[in-house]
Parts: C-alpha cells; sequence; structure tokens
C-alpha cells in the first residue's frame, strides 16, 4: 500500500518540480525516489495486508511484480534526460506521467476489487496514450497515439462490459468474494462470458493474436522511448494482470477455455515470428518478437495454481533483455529519422561495447544459455510439459528456432557489415542502463532460484 | 584440486586474453591454454592415483539442476584432447595476423571452456548449457575473422547456427522430458529410468537429430563443407578437431545409456547413415578443387565411419570410435593446418594452383606427407586402431557394413595421395614457398608425434578408456 501512494507522492513532486524551475535535477530526483519506493516494496514482501475494504491487497505476487515494474519504470526513467533532451521544457510532464503510469502498473497487480483494478488500467492507458502521441510534430507518432487510443478504448470498453457482467453473475466486486463464490457450482452463464470478455481485453493490451493488429503500427510510430515501455512495462503488467485475474476468478479453469489459450498462445508465437521475419525497422520486428513473447508468457495460464514465479522469471528476463535492447537502438537511431536496420550497420566496430549489450539482449530474447531467456523458456517449458501440453512446447520449440533468424539478421547486421558513418557521442547514461540491465539479466540466469524461489 | 579448476582456468584465460590487449592476446592465450593442458595431465594422474576428482553442488532447486562435473576415463581422454590441441591450434595460428586478436583468442578460450565442460558435466542441464554455450565463439569467429564472400559466408554461418540450435533445442525437449519422469537431469539418474520403447524411441530421435547434425551424418551435413571453408583456419580446426566430437562423445555418453532399445532396434538405420557418409564424403572429396572442402569431406567420410562404431553397440566398436575420435582430432588440425601454411603463402586454397612445393620445402613435404599416411590409416599410426577396430566391430555386425566402411581406407588413400601429388609434388611452381617458420614446424611435428607415438603404443589410452565404456555398456545392456 505505501508504495502505491509514495508513487502517487512521487508522480505529484515531479509536476512541482516544474512550478519550482528546477528541471535539471529532475532525473537524478526521480530515480533517488524511485529507489526509495523500491525499498519500501520490499520490504512490504513478507507483510501482506488488505487496506480500504480490500480496495487494495498486498500480497507477495504484487510486492514482487511491483518490485519489477520499479526497476523498470527506473531504467526507463533513466533513459529519458537524454531522450528529452531537446524538449527540456516538457521533460518534467514526460517524467511525471510516467511515474503516474507506475502508479496505475501497481494497482494493476495489488488490485482487491474490480474497480481498483479498472481504474489502474485506465491510469495506465491514459498515460500511454499520451506518451505514444508526445512527439507532438511527427504526425507517424500522432497515428500512434490516435491508433493506440481507439484500439485502448474498444479494450477498456470491453472489460468494463465483463465486470458489469460478473457483477451481475456475483453482486459484487471484491475479488475475494468472487473467488469463493467461482468455487460453487451453480454459476449464471454470464458469469463466464464476464471472464471471456475481461480476458479479451487484457489480450489487446498483451497484443496476443489475434488481437495484435494495433501493435507494429504503434510501435513504430511512436516515440522510440515509448515504443520500449510499451514492450517492456506494459506488456509484462498486462500479462501479470490477467494471470492474478484468472487466478482469482475460478481455480480452475474450464477445459474450452484452456483449449483457446492454447490456440491463442501457439498462434501468437507463430505469426509474431513469422511477421517478424520479414521486417527490416527494428521497432516493428521488436514489435513482432513482443507479440511471440506474449505468447510464450500465455503459457503460464496452462498451469496456472504454480506458475507465479516462472511467470515472474520469464518477466524479468524478457523486460531486462527489452530494455538493455531498447538503450542501444535509442543511442543507434538518436538524429535518424527511420529505424531501420541498415542503421546498425558496422556497430561491433565503431561501438563494441554497445554491440556487444544488444547482442546479449538478442541472445538472451532467443533463449541462448547463461542468459536468462534460456531459463525462463526452461521452466515455462518444464510446467508446460507437466501439465501435459507437449504440443505447445514443440510449437514453442519451433518458434524459438526461428525467432533466431531475425534476431541474428541485426547481429549480422552489427558485426557483418561495414558502415560509413560513426555515431561519435556516447552518453554515460545509456551506457550505464545497458550494461545494468544486461548483468542483472545475465545474474538472473546465473543464478535463477533468486526469482524462481520468490512466489513459493 | 578436481575438474572445475581446468574450466576456471579457461574462463579466467578467456577474461585475462581480452584484458590483455591485441598484443599480448595470442601469447596470453598459449599460457593458459597450456596450463589447462597441464592441469589435465595432473587431473588425469589424480585420476590413476583414485584420488576424488568430481564436483557436484546444487544450482538450482527449482527445477533441480546441478553443478555436477563428473570425469571418467572416457570423458578425461575428451578432455585431454580438448586442452592438448587447443594450446596447439593457438600457437599455429600465430603465423596470422588476426584484427582485433583480442577478442579472437578470448573466443577460442571460450569455446574450449564450454566444449570442454560439455565433456566433464555429468547433469543433463548442464551439459545442455555448455553444449548451447561452444556455438556461440565459433558462430562469432566464423562470422568476423572468416574468409571469402562476406554475403556468402553470413549465410554459411546462419545456416550452421540455425541448423544447430535447432537440433539441440529438441535435445531440450527430451531432457525436460525426462526431467519429468526422474525428477533429476542427473545421469546416473537418467540411465536408471524404465522408459517404455516408444519413449524411447522418441527420445532417441531428439538426441539423434541434435548430434547428427553436429556430427554431421547424412542427411544432416549440408552446413558442413561451406562453414569449413569459409571460417578461418583456427576456427575450422576447433570445429573439425574437438566440436564434432562433442556430437559423438554424446552419443555415448548421453544418447545410448538413456535409450538403448531404440538404439538397438533401429541400429541398421544409424550403422547404414554412417556408412553412407563415409561413400558419399569419399567420392565427394574426390572432385574437390578446394584444398578445405575436400579435407571438409574427408572428414565427413571418417567421422561416419566413427559414428557407425558408436551405434554397434560393442565393446570394440566403442573403444575404436573413440580412438579415432581422438586421432582424427589430430589428423585434421594437422591437415588444415597445412592447408593454412600453404595460404599464407600462395594466398590461394585451389588445389590446382599449388604443387611444386616439394623442391621448395622438404620438411613441410615430409611432415605433410606423414600426416597424409596418418590420415589413410596406415598401420603404425594412430588412426590405424582406431578405424581397423571400427571395422572390425562392423564386421561382427554384417560384413557388408565392414566392406562397405572399408571404402574409406581406399577411396581416402587414392583422394588423399592425389591432393598430396598435386599440392606438394610436381614441376617447381614459379612462385617462392618460404620454408616452414619454427612455429608453423613445431605444431606440425607435436601432431606427428602424437599420432605415431600412439600409433605403436595405444595401450594407455585403451586402459584408461575401457573401464568406462564396458560402464557404459552396462548400462545399454540394462534391458536385457
Amino acid at each position: 500500500m505505501n508504495t502505491l501512494i509514495a508513487i502517487t507522492g512521487l508522480g505529484v513532486l515531479c509536476l512541482l518540480f516544474e512550478i519550482l524551475n528546477i528541471r535539471k535535477a529532475i532525473v537524478p530526483a526521480t530515480i533517488l525516489g524511485l529507489l526509495g519506493v523500491l525499498a519500501i516494496t520490499m520490504s512490504e514482501f513478507n507483510t501482506p495486508g488488505n487496506f480500504y475494504n480490500n480496495m487494495i491487497v498486498v500480497s507477495k505476487f504484487s510486492s514482487a511484480f511491483s518490485a519489477l515494474f520499479i526497476v523498470l519504470t527506473l531504467f526507463l526513467v533513466a533513459l529519458s534526460h537524454d531522450f528529452y533532451g531537446e524538449q527540456q521544457t516538457k521533460i518534467s510532464d514526460f517524467i511525471a506521467i510516467k511515474i503516474f503510469m507506475l502508479a496505475g502498473a501497481v494497482a494493476m497487480v495489488s488490485f482487491g476489487n474490480l474497480a481498483m483494478f479498472f481504474l489502474g488500467i485506465e491510469i495506465l492507458s491514459i498515460s500511454l496514450y499520451i506518451l505514444a502521441a508526445s512527439s507532438r510534430m511527427n504526425i507517424k507518432s500522432n497515428e500512434a497515439g490516435m491508433k493506440y487510443f481507439l484500439m485502448g478504448s474498444f479494450a477498456s470498453g470491453i472489460i468494463l462490459f465483463g465486470i458489469c457482467l460478473i457483477y451481475g453473475a456475483m453482486g459484487t466486486f471484491d475479488i475475494a468474494e468472487i473467488t469463493e463464490w467461482s468455487r460453487s457450482a451453480e454459476l449464471p452463464s454470464w458469469f463466464p462470458i464476464g471472464i471471456s470478455l475481461v480476458t479479451i481485453g487484457m489480450l489487446f493490451k498483451i497484443a496476443a493474436v489475434p488481437f495484435h493488429f494495433w501493435a507494429p503500427d504503434v510501435y513504430e510510430g511512436s516515440p522510440a522511448l515509448t515504443t520500449a515501455t510499451m514492450s517492456t512495462l506494459v506488456k509484462v503488467v498486462a500479462m501479470a494482470t490477467l494471470y492474478k485475474l484468472l487466478t482469482a476468478m475460478n481455480a480452475d479453469l474450464s477445459e474450452s477455455f484452456i483449449t483457446i489459450i492454447v490456440v491463442i498462445s501457439i498462434a501468437s508465437m507463430t505469426v509474431g515470428n513469422i511477421m517478424a521475419l520479414k521486417q527490416t525497422n527494428v521497432k516493428r520486428m521488436l514489435a513482432f518478437s513482443g507479440i511471440s513473447h506474449a505468447g510464450f508468457m500465455l503459457m503460464t495460464l496452462l498451469s496456472i495454481s504454480t506458475s507465479a514465479s516462472s511467470l515472474l522469471y520469464y518477466a524479468s528476463a524478457y523486460s531486462l533483455a527489452g530494455i538493455a535492447a531498447f538503450s542501444v537502438i535509442l543511442y543507434v537511431c538518436k538524429n535518424k529519422d527511420n529505424e531501420e536496420i541498415s542503421n546498425f550497420n558496422g556497430l561491433g566496430k565503431t561501438n563494441p561495447l554497445l554491440a556487444a549489450i544488444l547482442t546479449a539482449a538478442l541472445l538472451s530474447m532467443a533463449g541462448i544459455p547463461i542468459f536468462s531467456g534460456f531459463f525462463g523458456k526452461l521452466v515455462l517449458f518444464n510446467q508446460t510439459i507437466q501439465a501435459g501440453y507437449l504440443v505447445v512446447v514443440i510449437a514453442a520449440i519451433i518458434n524459438s528456432i526461428i525467432s533466431v533468424g531475425y534476431y541474428f539478421k541485426i547481429v549480422l547486421a552489427m558485426y557483418g557489415k561495414d558502415t560509413e558513418q560513426g555515431n561519435s557521442s556516447t552518453p554515460l547514461v545509456i551506457y550505464l542502463v545497458g550494461i545494468v540491465s544486461i548483468l542483472l539479466n545475465i545474474i538472473l540466469g546465473l543464478f535463477p532460484s533468486v526469482v524462481l524461489d520468490l512466489l513459493g | 584440486m578436481d575438474v572445475t579448476t581446468i574450466l576456471i582456468i579457461l574462463l579466467i584465460g578467456a577474461f585475462a586474453t581480452y584484458i590483455s590487449g591485441n598484443t599480448w592476446a595470442p601469447k596470453v592465450a598459449l599460457l593458459f591454454g597450456i596450463t589447462a593442458f597441464a592441469g589435465s595431465i595432473f587431473i588425469l594422474n589424480q585420476y590413476n592415483l583414485g584420488n576424488e576428482i568430481d564436483f557436484v553442488s546444487t544450482w538450482i532447486s527449482k527445477p533441480n539442476i546441478y553443478f555436477a562435473l563428473h570425469a571418467d576415463g572416457l570423458s578425461l581422454a575428451m578432455l585431454l584432447l580438448t586442452t592438448a590441441l587447443t594450446p596447439i591450434i593457438i600457437y599455429s595460428s600465430f603465423g596470422n595476423n588476426y584484427k582485433n586478436s583480442k577478442a579472437f583468442y578470448a573466443l577460442i578460450l571460450f569455446m574450449t571452456f564450454a566444449m570442454a565442460g560439455t565433456f566433464l558435466a555429468s547433469d543433463g542441464l548442464l551439459y545442455y548449457i555448455f553444449w548451447e554455450l561452444s556455438l556461440i565463439p565459433i558462430y562469432f569467429i566464423a562470422l568476423i575473422w572468416g574468409n571469402g564472400d562476406a554475403e556468402e559466408r553470413k549465410k554459411a554461418v546462419v545456416k550452421f547456427f540455425i541448423y544447430t540450435l535447432a537440433g539441440s533445442l529438441f535435445m531440450l525437449v527430451a531432457f525436460v522430458y525426462l526431467y519429468q519422469k526422474a525428477g533429476s537431469f542427473l545421469i546416473s539418474d537418467l540411465t536408471q529410468l524404465k522408459l517404455s520403447a516408444t519413449e524411447q524411441f522418441w527420445i532417441f530421435l531428439a538426441f539423434f537429430l541434435a548430434y547428427a547434425i553436429k556430427i554431421p551424418l547424412i542427411p544432416f551435413h549440408t552446413w558442413q563443407a561451406n562453414v569449413y571453408q569459409k571460417a578461418p583456419t583456427v576456427g575450422t580446426m576447433l570445429l573439425s578437431g574437438i566440436m564434432l566430437k562433442m556430437g559423438l562423445y554424446s552419443v555415448i555418453r548421453w544418447q545410448l545409456p538413456i535409450a538403448p532399445l531404440a538404439a538397438k532396434d533401429y541400429m541398421f538405420v544409424y550403422i547404414g547413415l554412417g556408412i553412407a557418409g563415409v561413400i558419399y564424403g569419399s567420392i565427394l572429396a574426390l572432385r574437390q578443387k578446394d584444398l578445405k572442402k575436400l579435407l571438409a569431406y574427408s572428414s565427413l567420410a571418417h567421422v561416419g565411419l566413427i559414428a557407425a562404431g558408436t551405434y554397434t553397440l560393442t565393446v570394440d566398436g566403442l573403444r575404436g570410435a573413440v580412438l579415432q575420435m581422438i586421432a582424427h582430432g589430430f589428423v585434421v588440425v594437422g591437415l588444415f593446418l597445412v592447408a593454412e601454411i600453404i595460404f599464407r603463402r600462395y594466398e590461394t586454397r585451389t588445389i590446382s594452383e599449388m604443387g611444386g612445393i616439394r623442391s621448395q620445402s622438404p620438411k613441410l613435404t615430409s611432415l605433410f606427407l606423414l600426416l597424409v599416411l596418418a590420415s589413410v590409416a596406415l598401420p603404425s599410426t594412430f588412426s590405424f586402431v582406431g578405424e581397423f577396430t571400427v571395422l572390425y566391430s562392423l564386421f561382427q555386425i554384417n560384413i557388408w557394413f565392414a566392406i562397405l566402411g572399408g571404402t574409406t581406407i581406399i577411396l581416402g588413400a587414392y583422394y588423399m595421395l592425389k591432393m598430396f601429388q598435386y599440392v606438394m609434388l610436381g614441376e617447381t611452381n614459379v612462385k617462392v614457398f618460404n620454408d616452414v617458420t619454427f612455429n608453423e614446424g613445431l605444431s606440425l611435428v607435436l601432431i606427428v608425434a602424437v599420432l605415431f607415438f600412439f600409433g605403436m603404443y595405444p595401450k594407455p589410452i585403451i586402459d584408461l578408456i575401457t573401464p568406462s565404456i564396458e560402464n557404459i555398456l552396462t548400462q545399454v545392456n540394462r534391458f536385457n
């Protein structure tokens, strides 16, 4: 609970910085503030509790995921300093919006009431609509913001409709009561319909097939830092929320629902990967790769009662690799009007360190050992086989092979091609974010138990 | 002191090489390579004295994964092969000037680290991690420092990477499946499992895909010749000398004991594939114009025979295969080194552009001739011991296998001697051929010495590997 209050307070503080006209200090100050919030979250880890009539329920699950979100936001805020360098007058707005988005994210994993859940998702989404359109003069960014807003509000509407149906069936918004009621044998038929609608809304946010059409365009059009936010933080938040919702709604999912999850999971992996193969724009490619990773993460729903820790692990591995990759992309594509792969030509020679970071990030996403992406996949496969879905695992394996094809396109460009121009600037922050996030990724790979044992 | 020390030496070596900078990197790498070799000899000594050299510790609790390294005679033989060849390979490359050599030599040591780990790991997942890890350095070595047209090279290297990764991912599924049954990845638990014949068949198949691509067996060999040709010679040596043996070793260590029924039921298929590789490789080698490609196809023929030997499931077959693995490692490294020595002077790999080297460099000619003879398994060379034992075991299974497999010696002699004739003999070449330098000569002499010493006195190696092979065969026969 204190986490949420602290984050909101920090957001307000960011706005005050603007009024007090001390914009230069905003990034360091926010980072310090976030570190403080992280400490609060960690201290709450072992003290679960309910607040405000069960509106907010702090559990191990919510604290662990909140900590991950805070770490990701930390990186994103650190990258902001450089990214918004030319828009100094607006920097406090952007950072405040990011912090509020984090508040929404934390609310989404620690809700105890469907109203709170909806509030969280709206805070998160509205912040993102603004960020997507934040490059005002760029027509593509405007388009991305509009598209995302239209799609997002549809999704919100569907979720709201689902919540209404659930309320109609249960007579309450309270998650604990709903969980209890859902175990009883006689349920009105609109209860599962409500769950399906909420799930569909969340699948929109995760960008799983067939609700993924917005993702590539929005990713490509948005400013790169917003794309980084969407593909790491938001995807993970939405996935964790969906997981939490489904665990709460009905302890054992019905068979037909599981079948649908299987189909969506395999479809997301396959469509995402195959479409990614053809992309030449790195942001689009990562958008499709994100779709396929969403498919992987959906596999956790197949063994829903035991897979909280593997979801946390996979999410951390994926998002840390994503942050590392995007920090390099921000560097390479700065002052360029597109994000074509050819921009990466010869990076292995002009800037070996950043090339190594990006390579490591891509290897992690492809699931090559010692990077945590590999262990993420391993625990997923392990659990899914245990639950008896060997077919999904085989599909996932084939997709892992396909994914190497496009991840290595970037690696090949970096090491196999020459460039005529070098980017001489060496922003310290980008190095720092890249190195720290990839180191965290490798540490998670060397000691997976640190995360895997967290949630029992 | 246990086997982890070797791995630590190699890993530290890789970092130290990178830090030491471009000028010192080759020497530092050589130093660590030799240290690792000395360490392996020491470990071997400890093993012979009966001291504890294994290392087991819990790594991950959920899923249950151990950091378990176990060395028996077979593992030690492969470890020695790895650590003996690495310094030779590094030393022989002193004649080349590689750009950014600190990264190059660091990658070599890192790859050696991963390969040594593969030979030592006794936990399935740890083994898998080392197995995959060895792929990354060779990918970059071949991509960045390779030769030939950049676009073609990229294609060849990416194909190689995706191929091998694809194979090994299916192996991963097999391991995860086995984990569900056994509750751990330890080989001692996995070999206790009582799997049904169907389960064994699928698991065998998953492993087979990984190993057949790595070895490579027909029809999974298409990556090989191109990568051998495009990779820098050091990379080719690492690939053909050591990395191929990872596949063959894994067949003996993992595939056969875990799924023996499947190995027995379809034995003829696997042996047939191996023999097919022998004939196919030999015939293609006959027609090659590029020296490195010729050696690549000859390598394909030799490993085909080794693979056939392992799938006979007899003591002789396995023993001969292991002996031949070691012999082939040295032979192929020597042959590629000669190709590189010629390339350094003539800037060509096309056989027709060579010739007449004998009169200019009698030393190289004699050493090369000895290598060629060792390659065609002349009696008194190491290859003869291995190849003869394998052929004998094939004869016990079916005489036709032995006859067809024996063509490797006949065809091998034909294409190798023909190649030798075109490359070394003939009229004196107009181009000047500088005599071999000291480090080239020393590397070749060392390799030839090993081949002839163990050719005449293979007993130490046979004594080292036989007990572990018998152990493995008891596990293989546990279903009878």
